[in-house]
């Protein structure tokens, strides 16, 4: 019998040498029909959050402010994620595209592209093609710039308003929300700050419009996304996927015919058992029903070789690091969550003390500053409930 | 018409202005919700998620002390799922603080101990971190100890040193488990650009920042038979001390000040305000030099604006911040200072002792005072001026250790001499009171009347405006004194050294053509001094201030050069102000300092 697989898209990286026209094109409508078109998209943020795009395009429209800014997140940091950089290095001009599209929307004359440490060897050709970008757009009159600034190392960095302070020259760490970006963003400007594949879609349908991008995915899950996928799998890399697929088709697909969890959405993200593969969807409405999860788009597949305990200890190192250190549940937490798996698993607390640690994962997801420490427990929770053997043996 | 916020709190209606935090309105209505990184001085920081509360019908928690109110919001401060977070939150910052609560400075007066009273029952569960890192005690500083297996990171001391001091001395560092409060390149304390004000001392919720406590040397002192200790008490400890001694804020307690430090032991009990009297005279008549050589005399090495000296804090800054200023600086010690160097010569003599077999003593609002005391120039006398200088706080603690009933004390007067003192002297201790008191006598002196403010009031310059400016017109000035005939004195005065970096940038850049500028490093002044009662805030700051000018108008004589005492040691002793006595023992010089 013939699998049926995945239908692989290919609209991201279709290099296209369009932008002039498309720009042209975009510039003819008015910036209310160009919100509308995003709204009506379904578009949600790529980064993994998954914000409406158009409506945060809107409200930063809609405030009043002598300068406004654009800014790209390019700080990809989460563990197993590396499409962004893909992004960056094959189609660079879809980006800035949806920038200026933004740019011109918000009333932004200033945009960024918060680059990762790490990502410096893109700094020169990304420097190429912003210069000719603005040749471009002084060309269609657009006033309008984009700088790259480079981050410098801290996964916390990736947090939005930590961004916003780490760009300001402070140190980088999260700030009380509200305000929100959009209204107090980037030298407590009015903000858009979208994921590097957020604004390539909507390249996508700023030139195939709307309905075309809709069509795509399923219900409050709309378009492509762009995977990457590593561990166990005889194919690792890049891939676009329709939106709403089963965990189930994924692991036919890419695994290895050994996996018994895939690791959805990095360390932050969630750990989906073997026998929960069939029941998991990958898309946005995951939080409310439970059974489909968000993503960034890191999938990382483990097969029956691996110790689930040197999963999550791996991850806890990842989080005891990277946490900014600014919030009690964060900073301590992560580090009593990781000594705590440690003393179970050397047999120096009973294994009831894995419950207490879960209390604690719960109470650091509704209690930490941001982001980052909310969803320690995302990971953690899920490993320890299902593999709670691999921690105790 | 006003768009206030309904809600309810608890199932308690509140009705508030926007912006309000949830935190500000349990408060209206006495609701406590307890917190740890929140400082009313300070600005809000919601990283020790303390105060987090539940709104009906949201997944996650809310830090109240950042979070706007909301119409229709329902908020329950402590439900299950707020006290269970609450405990472990709790619980979480115990594990990261070295919790040897009864060899703790702090033991009975921290803010983690009594959360953790309320909250933790019996043992808490989480691993204890402390034993697993390399912590440090920073014990160089004569002022301050920073002991860093205390800190629970909440970055008072962090907000404090930048907003309020505009110094940064303490910045995190690291992140993650190695988050910690340091100082430039982890140096001590002592090296970096410290002030030693000690507000990072007055807001530490724990043992983390304290005092360096002399109490012991003090004792010591006081029971060895064969010394003489005086000890002199600062113009704003007598309106604070009752704080730290259960009583509430803006108590006058200086004659039951006086009676414990007899009680204690001190051989004679003396005034800092004596030598705030005398400072006046030196450092006004510093002033009239200085405005005389420049206005009539064209010297250009002469420099106006003069600023004030008294603030040890504010010396150490103009050092490391503006040292191309140090000349504008008064040469006229500190009260403190000024006291030290005459306890060991002038009154050592008229007491008969051997200024060796002399402790001298003083008790202050500061830390900076002690670094102060042991800055290398204020060895005038031949010894250490002053030996041990204790805040506010080490008092109440002396007087709690003898075991002594404060508050039934009886009232009792100074000793004599040097222990006389105007309503001027009192001032001291609140800001714009230097300027006051200078005013009302250097007026004086220049027309021979009184300044004209109503009751000697000079309100331009009193109260917690940040900066403030005032301005004094002169006329018909005495003979001698006809250069100022029409001069517009224009004076300033800040405290806060965020405020005083303000005014000096001001004078550099130009814009501000001011005579004589007033700086106290510390918000309110000596009041809010890093030596005084904790807690703060801006109410308590308030009611001291009160205090201090109640006392000033119950006081017979109001102006520095009236006090008899004052005419006694120039007649005996001095001889005449900027005399040759006076630059020997009264006067110093300043030091510039590395500026990182």
């Amino acid at each position: 019998m013939k699998k049926k697989h995945l239908q692989r898209l290919d609209l991201i990286f279709k290099n296209e040498h369009d932008i002039e026209d498309i720009l042209t094109k975009t510039f003819k409508k008015s910036n209310e029909e160009l919100v509308n078109d995003l709204i009506s998209s379904g578009l949600k943020g790529r980064g993994g959050a998954g914000f409406p795009t158009g409506l945060k395009w809107k409200l930063a429209s809609e405030e009043e402010s002598d300068s406004k800014y654009i800014i790209c997140n390019a700080d990809e940091g989460e563990p197993g994620t590396f499409k962004d950089r893909e992004i960056l290095s094959r189609v660079p001009h879809k980006v800035l595209t949806g920038m200026a599209v933004c740019a011109r929307i918000i009333g932004a004359k200033k945009g960024f592209i918060y680059l990762r440490g790490e990502y410096v060897f893109l700094k020169p050709q990304l420097m190429e093609v912003i210069k000719e970008f603005h040749q471009l757009l002084d060309k269609l009159k657009l006033d309008f710039r984009v700088e790259i600034f480079l981050g410098s190392g801290a996964y916390i960095c990736g947090e939005e308003s930590a961004l916003f302070e780490s760009m300001e020259g402070k140190r980088g760490e999260p700030r009380n929300k509200p305000p929100f970006p959009t209204q107090h963003g980037y030298k407590s400007k009015p903000t858009v700050i979208n994921n590097v594949e957020t604004l390539a879609h909507t390249y996508s349908i700023f030139k195939y419009g709307a309905d075309k991008f809709k069509d795509l995915g399923v219900q409050d899950s709309r378009g492509s996304k762009v995977f990457s996928v590593s561990g166990d799998t005889p194919i690792p890399g890049i891939y676009e996927l329709e939106f709403g697929m089963s965990l189930q088709k994924f692991v036919e697909d890419f695994g290895d015919g050994d996996a018994k969890a895939v690791q959805v959405g990095g360390a932050s993200g969630f750990c989906v058992p073997r026998k929960k593969f069939d029941k998991t969807v990958i898309g946005y409405q995951g939080k409310l029903r439970g059974t489909s999860l968000p993503t960034g788009g890191s999938m990382m597949i483990f097969n029956s070789s691996r110790s689930m305990y040197n999963v999550l200890h791996n991850y806890l190192d990842f989080f005891v690091e990277e946490s900014c250190g600014q919030c009690t549940p964060c900073r301590v937490g992560t580090q009593q969550l990781l000594l705590g798996i440690e003393a179970v698993k050397k047999g120096e607390q009973p294994s009831s003390y894995l419950e207490k640690l879960m209390e604690l994962a719960e109470a650091m997801r509704i209690t930490a500053k941001c982001g980052l420490g909310q969803s320690v427990a995302n990971s953690f929770s899920s490993i320890v409930e299902n593999f709670k053997e691999e921690m105790i043996y | 018409m006003s768009d206030k916020i309904n809600l309810r709190i608890d199932n308690i209606a509140v009705s508030v202005e926007e912006g309000t935090t949830i935190l500000e309105a349990a408060r209206k209505v006495n609701i406590r919700i307890p917190t740890l990184c929140h400082h009313e001085d300070l600005c809000v920081a919601g990283n020790c998620r303390v105060c987090m509360v539940e709104q009906t019908g949201a997944d996650r928690l809310l830090p109240s002390c950042a979070m706007p109110v909301s119409e229709g919001m329902e908020i329950q401060t402590n439900s299950l799922k707020v006290r269970s977070a609450r405990r472990q939150i709790i619980e979480l910052l115990v594990s990261e603080h070295r919790a040897d609560c009864t060899r703790c400075y702090k033991n009975g007066k921290c803010e983690l101990q009594e959360l953790s009273s309320e909250y933790i029952i019996g043992e808490s569960g989480f691993i204890d971190l402390v034993p697993l890192k390399v912590m440090t005690i920073d014990n160089f500083s004569p002022s301050i100890i920073k002991d860093d297996s205390k800190c629970i990171r909440c970055q008072r001391c962090v907000r404090t040193c930048d907003q309020l001091q505009n110094i940064g001395a303490l910045t995190v560092a690291y992140k993650g488990k190695n988050m910690k409060i340091s100082s430039f390149y982890e140096k001590p304390m002592y090296e970096v650009v410290c002030t030693n004000c000690g507000q990072c001392v007055n807001r530490c919720p724990t043992g983390a920042l304290t005092e360096k406590t002399y109490v012991e040397q003090v004792w010591t002192a006081i029971n060895n038979d064969k010394k003489h200790v005086v000890v002199q008490t600062a113009p704003a400890v007598r309106i604070a001390l009752g704080e730290a001694l259960g009583m509430p804020a803006g108590e006058i307690v200086t004659g039951k000040m006086v009676s414990a430090l007899r009680r204690l032991g001190f051989d004679s009990v003396l005034d800092t305000d004596f030598t705030a009297d005398l400072t006046i005279i030196e450092e006004g008549n510093e002033l009239l030099q200085r405005l005389k050589k420049v206005l009539v005399d064209g010297d250009t090495s002469v420099k106006i604006p003069m600023t004030t000296s008294c603030s040890p804090g504010w010396v150490k800054f103009i050092e490391h911040t503006f040292p191309e200023y140090l000349e504008n600086v008064s040469t006229a010690k500190s009260p403190q200072q000024m006291f030290g160097a005459l306890a060991k010569t002038f009154y050592a003599k008229k007491v008969n002792v051997e200024p060796e077999d002399m402790v001298s003593v003083s008790i202050m609002p500061c830390t900076a005072k002690k670094y102060e005391a042991d800055r290398p120039e204020m060895r005038s006398s031949g010894y250490k001026d002053v030996d041990f200088v204790l805040t506010t706080r080490e008092l109440a603690l002396m007087i709690k250790q003898a075991g002594i009933d404060f508050a039934s004390l009886p009232e009792d007067e100074y000793d004599s001499f040097m222990g006389e003192s105007s309503g001027a002297a009192v001032i001291f201790g609140a800001t714009g009171g230097v300027m006051e008191a200078a005013l009302r006598t250097a007026y004086e002196v220049v027309t021979g009347r009184e300044v004209p403010f109503d009751n000697l009031n000079i309100t331009p310059v009193r109260g917690m405006d940040s900066i403030k400016e005032a301005s004094v017109k002169i006329e018909n000035p005495l003979p001698e004194w006809s250069f100022l005939d029409g001069v517009e004195l224009k004076t300033c005065v800040a405290h806060g050294l965020s405020n005083a970096k303000q005014v000096m940038e001001a004078v550099k850049s130009g814009k501000a053509d001011y005579h004589f500028i007033e700086i106290m490093a510390c918000p309110g002044g000596c009041l809010g001094g890093g030596g005084q009662p904790i807690p703060t805030s801006p109410a308590i700051r308030e009611k001291r201030s009160k205090a201090i000018y109640k006392e000033d108008s119950l006081k017979p004589i109001r102006k520095s050069h009236e006090n008899p005492e004052i005419a006694q040691i120039y007649d005996e002793f001095l001889k005449e102000p900027l005399g040759k006595k006076s630059h020997q023992l009264l006067h110093t010089h300043y030091t510039e300092r590395n500026r990182y």
